[in-house]
């Protein structure tokens, strides 16, 4: 294969996106550095500004810095940053602190079975919308004498309503019958009964779609034996982390899953289950799919669908080919081999590569 | 056979519930009492399912009905009625079918209560693959240990503002000690070899922080156990993939009820899945987790199974091993066999039909 340097022509349809990249820790540097390539050799029309956050970076300056950087695009593609467990805890997480400067109020994630991937479940097709800025995670803990720590879950009643709209209009968007709620109102009365009835309300103004509750521990459950009951379902921020983890077990795991945070104003991609993946980390094992899934849900936000369905289309031509699955799907099959034979299907398919201009 | 090694967990799991019991009561002659607390909905069915099939082996148990609704004591505060903690301070044991906890009525979780009143900080969950009973997932073995008096149901709650509310995760560092403690205990005595804390600190720093620097304190007085921690949602994700990779967990109360009714569903479900709780003061709760099944109560559709496996869990913890591997074999030997199921089994059987043909199994055992 021709060396993949080259530079890129011109852009013949108009202009170019910039688009924040945070390479992040673990397998993200590697598996971003595929997708830029891939880019490339498809000539698209997205640059990318390489912001450097990992877990080395302690000071404010440099999460500062990256959260200007994604202001000034509007997009962002990143991998997962480790929080380091040796700072005191009021170092909090910088996957957090971006989410929550950046208002990305919705995690969304589509789980679906793929062809030629063999889970346990067939046909899941579930959509999950969760809240990612408050509930569990609003990083407000104290110790109120030695040994006694307490933290807050705070929900409201604006960010519930919020949520609880966006997941009703995607359902309606995207032709789906039915949003579930997923809660544990029966212990948190007061919190997640806020959240509930939030849901209930916002479900009124959507009356071609129904609308159901169910018990995050039940529903955890039912994941394991019936998942294909699910459609769309809705929660608040820790649960939305249990279930859109189970839900990505079930359709094949963390290599296949893209994840997209939506705010007012910002998009940020990434894998949905926000990995590091260190132990991998630099084997060209790693598992490329959801990076590059993800990075194609990008191109969707950025309206440029052409090559958004180009390259999905050849990613799972190839998550089809069972000889090519890496390790996490039980193959021997390499990080880059998978790359190229995306790269390949694209190239056999139609005349937008580098290659042939 | 339907799981020799179900069978030597449970009895591994009484084990260290045993060495747990700050005084060993002898029980090889006349009736122990137990506290029985049938519940609600399916609650009284299946109970009276066990005590039946208890008759039909002959244990030498004496039944002692209990309601545990909550009734204001004085100076206004919630309380379990005074028949029913006398009942337990003096039995010892427990068991328990489903409680309802209806939102918003006013009185906190009944089971809230209980746990509260007699300090059961251990649930005790093992979850073993039960032979004919066909669940997508096969060989599990492992067994969730969850803290079960604080944590996110700490029932601390508050409306700050008219729209904003505040619920208090509590974690402690006394409680996180004593489950540790437990759960490496429990691994020691069932000769489980390793002890997984699941945790979120890297969200959740300082409170999951202090519940996993108490395990990883504890870990080094256990160093023939091998200790890991996991992010809870990584265990979610891998459980689901492949839940034989788990043997031991040990987690705080909320990701403790996730998850433990998460492998609950790997090996078929609360209809099938036993449980125990352990308490402070040698004081042992074993009950069934399912729900109350409103829609089912009264109709003699209900499986008794949970129950009667919890029950079975109760008669080793007391030491009564024959009597327990008898009503045991007789169960998976009716599960097995296919012929007289409940409904949610896979049978069209009535639970008197599913009980009758236990009770006839075990007498035919003599």
């Amino acid at each position: 294969y021709p060396p993949l340097t080259t530079i890129p022509p011109p852009a013949k349809y108009g202009g170019r996106h910039t688009v924040t990249l945070i390479p992040g820790d673990g397998i993200g540097p590697e598996l971003l550095t595929h997708v830029r390539e891939l880019f490339r050799f498809c000539c698209v029309p997205v640059d990318f500004e390489i912001v450097s956050i990992d877990s080395k970076s302690t000071s404010d300056d440099d999460m500062n810095n990256a959260i200007t950087a994604i202001r000034r695009n509007g997009v962002a593609l990143k991998g997962n940053i480790e929080t380091n467990h040796n700072l005191p805890p009021s170092h909090i997480s910088r996957n957090n602190i971006l989410r929550t400067s950046l208002d990305l109020y919705a995690n969304v994630i589509h789980c679906q079975t793929l062809p030629g991937v063999r889970t346990r479940h067939r046909d899941v097709d579930i959509i999950i919308i969760r809240e990612n800025t408050e509930g569990e995670y609003s990083s407000l803990e104290h110790e109120n004498v030695p040994g006694v720590v307490e933290c807050l879950k705070i929900i409201t009643r604006k960010k519930s309503l919020r949520i609880a709209e966006y997941a009703f209009n995607a359902a309606r968007q995207n032709g789906r019958r039915r949003v579930t709620a997923v809660h544990k109102a029966n212990i948190m009365k007061l919190g997640d009964g806020l959240f509930l009835q939030c849901c209930k309300e916002v479900a009124a103004g959507y009356p071609e779609i129904t609308f159901d509750s169910m018990i995050v521990d039940n529903t955890t459950m039912q994941l394991v034996s019936k998942p294909q009951q699910f459609d769309v379902m809705v929660m608040p921020n820790l649960y939305g982390s249990v279930i859109s983890n189970v839900c990505a077990g079930l359709v094949g795991g963390p290599g296949l899953v893209p994840g997209a945070n939506y705010g007012k104003d910002y998009a940020v991609f990434e894998t949905a289950t926000r990995n590091t993946g260190k132990s991998i980390a630099n084997k060209n094992i790693a598992n490329p799919t959801a990076t590059l899934l993800a990075s194609c849900l990008m191109l969707d936000h950025l309206r440029l669908h052409g090559y958004a369905s180009m390259i999905r289309k050849a990613i799972l031509a190839t998550v089809s080919e069972t000889r090519l699955h890496t390790a996490d799907l039980g193959g021997q099959g390499t990080t880059s081999e998978v790359v190229q034979s995306v790269m390949r299907e694209i190239e056999s398919k139609g005349p937008r590569t580098s290659e042939q201009i | 056979m339907a799981g020799n090694a179900w069978r030597s967990t449970v009895s591994r799991v009484v084990g260290a519930m045993k060495s747990q019991a700050s005084h060993p009561r002898t029980f090889s002659r006349g009736l122990q009492t137990v506290t029985l607390i049938p519940g609600d909905g399916i609650g009284p069915e299946i109970s009276t399912a066990v005590m039946k099939i208890f008759e039909a082996a002959k244990a030498p148990i004496q039944w002692e009905e209990r309601n545990v609704t909550a009734i204001k004591g004085p100076g206004g505060k919630w309380m379990i009625p005074t028949e029913a903690k006398d009942s337990m301070d003096k039995s010892k044991i427990g068991l328990k079918g489903p409680l309802k906890t209806p939102i918003a009525a006013g009185h906190p979780s009944m089971n809230l209560l209980l746990r509260k009143t007699f300090d059961l900080y251990a649930n005790v969950r093992p979850c073993v693959s039960i032979e004919g009973y066909k669940t997508p997932y096969t060989d599990v073995d492992l067994v969730t240990i969850r803290e079960n008096t604080e944590g996110e149901y700490s029932g601390i709650e508050h409306v700050i503002v008219d729209g904003v509310v505040q619920s208090i995760k509590l974690i402690t560092e006394e409680a996180s000690q004593r489950i540790a403690e437990y759960a490496f205990e429990y691994a020691r005595n069932n000769q489980r070899a390793s002890v997984t804390a699941v945790h979120k600190a890297n969200i959740m720093r300082m409170s999951d922080g202090l519940f996993l620097r108490k395990c990883r304190e504890v870990a080094e007085n256990f160093k023939d156990i091998k200790f890991t921690e996991m992010y809870l949602d990584t265990v979610c994700l891998n459980m689901v993939q492949d839940p034989t990779q788990f043997d031991v967990l040990v987690m705080p109360n909320l990701y403790g009820d996730i998850l433990s009714d998460l492998c609950a569903g790997l090996i078929g479900g609360l209809g099938v899945t036993p449980s125990g709780n352990i308490g402070a003061n040698g004081v042992a709760i074993f009950e069934s987790v399912h729900g109350t099944a409103p829609d089912i109560a009264g109709k003699d559709l209900a499986n008794p199974t949970a129950l009667l496996l919890s029950a079975v869990m109760m008669l080793r913890h007391m030491g009564l091993h024959g009597q327990a591997k008898k009503i045991e074999t007789a169960c998976f030997d009716t599960i097995r066999d296919k012929k007289v199921l409940t409904k949610d089994l896979g049978g069209n059987s009535k639970c008197s039909e599913f009980t009758g043909e236990i009770c006839r199994r075990v007498q035919d055992m003599e």
